[in-house]
């Protein structure tokens, strides 16, 4: 079975956000780790080579330094990887950034595309399923249970207060969230072979884009960081109090009940 | 020349959706504001009936596509379909609910029609050059992106509470317009089999305008009963934070924070929750926050409008007793 996984390197969960004196989010100092919802993909992937043979391919977009979040997967058990790098990337949008992984998948096999439902740093969830629309193939998120069979999947995906079973014929796109799976730890002999894996680093031009070709549809003006929340009142008292006070305050201040 | 306001309405079982009623409300007051028509489409079927609830939160112009291949959400023919009339239509914008329904389509949908998307948004406004201008969290709400687009149309999402539902105004009249539905078997690679949603009497989490939530400081599962009943009281959902799901007290899918769901209720109730940072990218923007912890130097008391430092097991009890009092 052919497997991709398209993962994205991500700010660590515990990062606290800053602006740069130009205004963008400063990335200096900031711990990196791969997207937790991708390493759900990445194992899926793993277990879906593990028990229908294959390979799997992790693709990636960004900097350089996101080769560290691929070997981990590599080091995870993915075979081989291509990284997608380019100064021009950065001002993308997830229009362009469908089409540019797009193109870079034409060249090999894929019986079905595993990603993570969102990016915990740009929280859009668009381009698994862009992808999946580019290269006209179906596609199922936020999926918490996966079995194959043959070229048919049946999948569950988390709907708003439940789950939907669906069944999708490969090749698809399936973006994975946080129930489907337990990602491994890498072990010490996969670190080791990791070092070895082919990762292919290709730039804009090698796909034959130009920079007009990739010209956002959707254009960032600027960022902000939201004013901090302050902490308001305590209320103290005995417990019979604090509860009558409270309801109070509700009512009267907030307006809520 | 583009033209309206379009909201993809969204129903279930021959409900609207809250969300759906945000988007026509706030609908209606960027068309008034930039003299566009509003227009909603309404997928389905057996959904005629909605259309004269959906008129009175002011649509101009109900586009209503009942179908029985519609009758249950799949991303293929909801995305032929819509692809079809919003290049006839040629809108200026079209929104949609940030549900999972919302997630799933808009951006397949956007790409077909070659457009960009603003995901989950939580501010829109109408802007002098780009007609709309789009607010969204990032970073799970630890900072804002601020995007505008002139590709048309102009595809957004919006997080569900983010706008107020209006009054209905029962006098407004809207034009009623029936397209037929057009899938052939391309949109149909992926079916639907089966929906299970379990039976609950409370509202979904990312609806809801009142959350209660419980986090390691509930002790163990058996305790949830008690935020149950509080939050009964005042028609509110049960959240808890990542320790209360890791425990296995809870399911996942009540999970609030940056690995579970990001919600923006009127009131959240903290009890017995810490307030790690991921927690509070989940809830940050809560209009109201309690805060009920035993611990003073908890993390949650930085951020809450009202904290109560004591034993959550003694004060929720007399809460729920008190806030019946009040609504009751």
């Amino acid at each position: 079975m052919n497997i991709v996984v398209y993962m994205k390197q991500t700010f660590n969960t515990e990062a606290k956000i800053v602006l740069d004196s130009n205004g963008k989010i400063e990335a200096k100092g900031v711990n990196l780790i791969i997207n937790p919802y991708d390493e759900y993909a990445i194992e899926e992937g793993i277990r879906l080579k593990e028990k229908f043979g294959g390979e799997v391919t992790v693709v990636s977009l960004g900097e350089s330094n996101v080769q560290a979040a691929m070997r981990t997967a590599m080091a995870m058990g993915a075979d081989k990887g291509i990284l997608i790098s380019d100064p021009a990337l950065e001002n993308t949008d997830e229009w362009a950034r469908a089409e540019i992984l797009a193109k870079a998948l034409s060249t090999i096999p894929y019986d079905i595309i595993l990603a993570g439902r969102i990016a915990i740093d740009d929280c859009a969830g668009q381009i698994a399923i862009r992808l999946a629309e580019v290269l006209n193939v179906p596609s199922v998120g936020s999926v918490v249970k996966l079995e194959v069979a043959g070229t048919q999947a049946t999948v569950t995906r988390e709907i708003d207060g439940g789950t939907a079973l669906v069944e999708v014929s490969l090749p698809a796109v399936i973006t994975t969230t946080k129930g489907l799976n337990d990602p491994r730890y890498p072990s010490v002999a996969g670190i080791m072979k990791s070092k070895k894996k082919k990762l292919d680093i290709v730039t804009l031009a090698d796909l034959g884009f130009s920079a007009a070709d990739i010209a956002p549809k959707m254009n960032v003006q600027k960022h902000s960081i939201p004013n901090a929340r302050k902490a308001g009142q305590k209320i103290t008292g005995e417990a019979a109090y604090v509860a009558q006070e409270l309801g109070r305050l509700l009512r009267e201040e907030a307006k809520i009940l | 020349m583009a033209k309206g306001i379009w909201i993809i309405v969204e129903q279930r079982n021959s409900q609207i959706r809250k969300v759906s009623l945000e988007l026509l409300s706030q609908g209606r007051k960027i068309a008034d504001e930039t003299g566009e028509p509003l227009v909603a489409v309404i997928l389905g079927h057996g959904i005629e009936g909605l259309a004269t609830e959906v008129g009175t939160y002011g649509a101009d112009k109900i586009i209503i596509i009942d179908d029985d291949k519609l009758s249950e959400y799949t991303t293929g023919s909801y995305t032929s379909v819509l692809n079809k009339v919003i290049r006839e239509g040629e809108p200026q914008a079209v929104l949609l609910g940030n549900t999972a329904l919302g997630k799933d389509l808009a951006p397949r949908l956007a790409h077909r029609l070659g457009v960009g998307l603003a995901s989950d948004c939580t501010g829109m406004e109408t802007d002098a050059t780009s007609f709309l201008s789009f607010t969204r969290p990032i970073y799970s709400g630890k900072a804002f992106a601020h995007l505008t687009s002139n590709v048309r149309p102009i595809l957004a999402t919006i997080r569900p509470n983010a706008f107020p539902v209006a009054e209905p105004d029962a006098s407004r009249k809207a034009e009623i317009v029936k397209e037929t539905a057009t899938i052939d078997a391309n949109d149909l690679r992926a079916i639907l089999k089966e929906v299970a949603i379990a039976a609950s009497e409370r509202p979904e989490l990312t609806e809801a305008s009142i959350i209660v939530s419980g986090g390691r400081g509930m002790k163990g599962q058996e305790n949830f009963v008690l935020l149950e009943q509080l939050a009964d009281v005042i028609g509110g959902a049960v959240g808890s934070s990542r320790a209360a799901v890791d425990a296995g007290w809870r399911e996942l899918k009540f999970q609030v924070g940056q690995t579970g769901k990001t919600v923006a209720p009127t009131l959240y109730i903290a009890c017995g929750i810490s307030g790690a940072i991921q927690h509070l990218a989940g809830m940050g923007s809560a209009k109201f926050i309690v805060a009920i912890n035993k611990d003073p130097e908890a993390n949650i008391f930085t951020v809450a409008d009202y904290g109560i430092v004591g034993d959550l097991f003694e004060i929720v009890p007399l809460l729920t007793e008190e806030f019946k009092k009040l609504v009751g």
